[in-house]
């Protein structure tokens, strides 16, 4: 069975999000260069950096914030910070 | 990601690649005018059940296929899905697509079969695309690059006054029946991936020929795809092994291991 070629794949489905992994965690540290720390649920560490959305509404974030991450599949050790969450 | 193979996994795919081939031949015998494509969609599941082997189309994607193989007749290019109303008549030509998962491994070919007596175009462009599978299947040696492939064969149809389709490709087979690379059967433009062919790369080569034009439309079933000016379509597919001694086709049938091309 062939597959649909690359081309008509990228027509069909919009800049795909689906391949992230979101989860939930904790800022653990602030690092330069707008890095974070991220402690997420399951234990795990993460380098986290801010959305470029996040950063242009100038979302502060500081150690202690609860925040949403997506994690790469390609490299579960970083991620990006997409949200902060409100409690 | 491309996944190369070990010789143990390739021996794998080989048995699913038999049983691949014993449905294909079982639907081509089971040809003539006046079957459904919905009892060559039987006899196929058949087979499956009697190798212990499951579809490999079943479910696929959305809208989940819902047949065991692709049944794909004159103007329709491939992904034909059986129908109990379509029935075969006398000089039709029609695709038929098969894949087996056995013990976790996938496999994947196709032909493309006339039904009792065909034009001698329909006849040429059959021969034509089975050539052109044949051709892409030589140019598959380690040290090539995936574009060799898809160069060669179109090279070939075009030289014949055909054209093949751009907008499926074939395709890496393994654990999963789409696998990277995908492999056009076109040279790839400048910016288009061009991988190198390694020893132990299983990929699925099917060049689809069209009489007129290459363009495509898909039909409401979100699955059939037609040629967009519906003049005929074939298509041939094996599923090889890229090896240090040559390409090994690994769904031809008969006992034997591995058959070198």
């Amino acid at each position: 069975m062939p597959r649909v070629s690359l081309c008509l794949e990228k027509m069909a489905s919009k800049p795909s999000n689906k391949e992230v992994i979101e989860v939930e965690g904790t800022v653990a540290e602030a690092l330069p260069n707008a890095m974070f720390k991220v402690e997420l649920q399951n234990g795990h560490a993460v380098l986290a950096h801010i959305s470029g959305k996040m950063r242009m509404n100038f979302i502060r974030v500081v150690p202690g914030d609860k925040v949403l991450v997506e994690l790469s599949p390609y490299d579960l050790k970083r991620g990006r910070i997409t949200r902060r969450v409100r409690y | 990601m491309i996944t190369l193979k070990t010789p143990a996994q390739m021996a794998k795919m080989r048995e699913a690649g038999r049983v691949v081939a014993a449905m294909l031949d079982a639907c081509r015998a089971s040809v003539r005018p006046g079957v459904t494509t919905a009892e060559l969609d039987r006899v196929a599941a058949e087979v499956l059940r009697k190798a212990g082997a499951e579809s490999s189309f079943l479910g696929y994607s959305t809208p989940p296929y819902p047949a065991t193989i692709c049944t794909s007749v004159n103007q329709e290019i491939v992904h034909g899905i059986p129908s109990p109303k379509r029935k075969l008549a006398d000089g039709d030509i029609v695709g038929i697509d098969a894949g087996a998962i056995l013990d976790g491994w996938h496999a994947d070919a196709a032909i493309t079969v006339p039904v009792g007596r065909v034009s001698p175009e329909a006849a040429r462009l059959i021969a034509v695309t089975e050539e052109a599978l044949r051709i892409g299947i030589a140019s598959a040696k380690v040290g090539a690059r995936i574009g060799d492939i898809g160069a060669a064969i179109e090279e070939f149809v075009r030289g014949q006054g055909l054209s093949v389709v751009h907008n499926y490709v074939g395709h890496g087979i393994g654990r999963a029946m789409h696998e990277d690379p995908q492999v056009p059967n076109y040279r790839p433009t400048k910016g288009q991936p061009n991988p190198p062919i390694s020893e132990g790369l299983c990929i699925a080569i099917e060049p689809m020929v069209n009489i007129g034009g290459p363009e495509t439309r898909t039909l409401g079933d979100q699955w059939t795809v037609v040629t967009a000016d519906r003049s005929l379509s074939a298509h041939f597919e094996h599923t090889l092994a890229c090896t240090a001694a040559g390409p090994v086709v690994l769904t031809r049938p008969g006992k034997g291991a591995a058959v070198a091309a």
